[in-house]
């Protein structure tokens, strides 16, 4: 089953005085429980290919369904929402509100999602000792290493129980032991439960571990290797 | 949850919310001390004004207030004072004769009003007997005595026991005068009063004048309370048809005009505080907006939706607000306890205010319907100042907001 498909994907910024062709064309399409790294030099869309995935921008031209929506012609508002319901997401930092602890942290995206208390409280509990921070469920971000935070992103994109996980260099900000462990997570998670990760990474021991790698440049595809 | 975050942002910056907490806590507390200070002076204004000047209500003839002459009487004083006691809430009433006249001391002389009183039918309606400072006030049973006002006494240059004269027109219109020996002297809080107005027995004046005992110029009511002023105010006036009905309203508009503007000026009074702390808030809530840029990017990224965050930073002021507000009523409120029972003496300022009848040691008072008016006026000043940086939080565009390498 196809949990994204792209086609002719482009994205132009507009912003100053030059014209920066960010995405130039993409075909793809990412089956359910892929575990894919998207590579590439820093400039070479990533970011940008990421984020019209996810619904936090919008394309310039192509389209986007996820699930079977098309979500290029959604709304901002309708985006949010779509988001909420269908997409976990690891930014590389500021992925935590800092007054909230790691269990609150988890609990927050469930409640917005209408989860009745009890419930979300299992599962927040239930994720946190997946990602190895069962003890660690009342602690503030503050008070967790940069990779215990990760983690606990990672458990919470999970919380909303969306189609998929996007990364962006979600170990950039992390030393390679976090980084492995953080990769090791994801890894047993995709493998036992089946849960779609796409990641980018400039990071080659984390390549390493995807079992499918695209390689992007200048905003194209050029190659793209299943392991 | 949403609550529970915007109440731990505001102790994320401490020292900037406490910065504006003070300012709030202390703004509020000087406007809440004032107007408790304001509404002391008031009620003891009308206090005065009730139960020693106008009582509730004052009876007189149809044309008295008009052309004050003494021809314009209350023929049956008598049964129109049975008329009024048999109203529900009159508690008491006394029938007094009024003289616009002369006094004159050996050394010089003034005008003043000169009430003629029945003393036991107005120490139920008038409180002035506990004014005495020297003398008595009409127990000495001798013929003639009269009660006049500190202020008045030092002008006449007269002590007690001394004589004066009175320069009275009997009913007939002749001229005659009579002397009277000072009994007791008064003081209020009112100077004019104190030098206007001067009282002897009815029945001293009324042989001297040669008028029926039974007719009067005024009948003062005193009700069981202010209250129940217009309808005791209603009832007597349709019973009474042929007289003229007035309330302390309407005798003196000053006093009126004070009591009925004071929660305007109040309100305007804390209004200009809180307008001017609502651009401390604001402005304490703009940084905090600005700083949480990647934060709130990533909340709207991972699906919070506008009306969400919206409700976050309007939460976030509100209590803010809420905090500091509390904590200046507080304040505000203990301030005007502690100079409810102590007063405060205007010393040096005392004169003005004395002679425009306020008392000169004033003590607090503060309502708790006005209490919780600020206190809704202060979650009004959060919500508005919440707007601007809601505003400015929901133009994030959360993809640019969660960029690390931009
Ligand atoms: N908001 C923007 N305005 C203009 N150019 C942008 C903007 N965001 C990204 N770019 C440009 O788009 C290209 C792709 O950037 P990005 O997707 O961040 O690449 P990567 O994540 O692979 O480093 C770069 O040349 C970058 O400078
Ligand atoms: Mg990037």
């Amino acid at each position: 089953m196809n949990v994204i498909e792209v086609k002719n994907l482009k994205k132009i910024y507009n912003s100053s005085e030059v014209k920066v062709n960010a995405l130039n064309g993409i075909d793809l399409t990412i089956e359910q429980g892929e575990f894919t790294a998207i590579v590439g030099p820093s400039g070479s869309g990533k970011t940008t290919f990421l984020n019209m995935l996810g619904g936090l921008d919008s394309p310039t031209e192509g389209e986007i369904a996820i699930g079977g929506t098309d979500i290029q012609h959604l709304s901002s508002s309708e985006l949010i929402d779509f988001r909420l319901r269908n997409i976990g997401f690891v930014f590389q930092a500021y992925n935590l509100i800092p007054v909230l602890t790691a269990i609150e942290n988890v609990e927050f995206i469930m409640q917005m999602q209408g989860v009745s208390k009890p419930e979300r409280l299992q599962r927040a509990k239930e994720l946190l000792t997946q990602v190895g921070l069962g003890d660690r469920v009342n602690s503030r971000p503050s008070k967790l290493s940069g990779g215990q935070q990760q983690r606990v992103a990672v458990a919470r994109a999970l919380a909303s129980k969306p189609k998929f996980v996007l990364a962006d260099e979600p170990t950039a900000n992390l030393d390679s032991k976090s980084t492995e462990n953080l990769l090791d997570i994801m890894e047993e998670l995709n493998r036992k439960e089946n849960i779609t990760f796409i990641f980018s990474t400039h990071d080659q021991r984390v390549v390493n571990k995807a079992r499918r790698v695209i390689t992007l440049e200048d905003g194209k595809i050029i190659s793209d290797v299943q392991k | 949850m949403i609550l529970a975050v915007a109440w731990r942002n505001i102790w994320r910056s401490k020292t900037r919310s406490l910065v504006i907490l003070v300012a709030i806590c202390l703004g509020l507390a000087s406007g809440v001390f004032y107007m408790g200070f304001y509404q002391g002076m008031v009620d003891q204004r009308i206090n005065t004004a009730i139960k020693t000047e106008a009582s509730h209500i004052q009876i007189h003839h149809k044309e008295y207030l008009n052309n004050p002459d003494k021809k314009f009487v209350i023929a049956d004083a008598d049964s129109v004072t049975k008329v009024i006691r048999s109203v529900s809430g009159v508690k008491a009433t006394t029938s007094r004769i009024i003289m616009n006249t002369m006094i004159q001391s050996p050394t010089t002389s003034s005008g003043v009003k000169v009430t003629g009183i029945n003393p036991e039918d107005e120490k139920q309606v008038t409180n002035l007997y506990t004014r005495l400072i020297e003398g008595t006030y009409f127990e000495e049973g001798k013929r003639n005595p009269i009660v006049i006002g500190k202020k008045l006494a030092d002008k006449l240059k007269v002590k007690l026991k001394s004589k004066v004269v009175i320069t009275l027109q009997d009913m007939e219109g002749n001229m005659t005068g009579a002397s009277f020996k000072v009994e007791g002297i008064f003081e209020t809080s009112n100077t004019a009063f104190d030098e206007n107005c001067v009282f002897v027995r009815n029945d001293d004046i009324s042989r001297v004048m040669a008028m029926d005992p039974n007719s009067c110029h005024e009948i003062a009511v005193f009700l069981d309370n202010n209250e129940e002023l217009d309808l005791a105010d209603q009832t007597i006036q349709s019973k009474l048809s042929g007289l003229d009905v007035k309330t302390w309203r309407e005798i003196m508009p000053d006093v009126s005009l004070v009591e009925s503007s004071f929660g305007l000026t109040m309100m305007i009074f804390i209004g200009v505080i809180l307008l001017a702390l609502l651009f401390g808030i604001i402005n304490t809530m703009l940084m905090a907006v600005l700083e949480r840029t990647k934060e709130l990017g990533m909340l709207m990224a991972i699906g919070m939706n506008r009306i969400r965050v919206f409700m976050m930073i309007l939460l976030e002021t509100v209590m803010l607000s809420l905090v500091g507000g509390a904590c200046g009523i507080l304040l505000g409120w203990l301030l005007n306890l502690y100079f409810g029972v102590k007063g405060i003496d205007l010393g040096t300022w005392s004169t003005a205010y004395k002679s425009m009848g306020f008392d000169t040691l004033v003590y607090t008072k503060l309502s708790w319907s006005i209490s919780f008016e600020i206190s809704v006026m202060v979650i009004v000043t959060g919500i508005i100042a919440a707007i601007y940086p809601a505003m400015k939080a929901l133009k994030l565009k959360p993809a640019e907001a969660v960029r690390i390498d931009m």
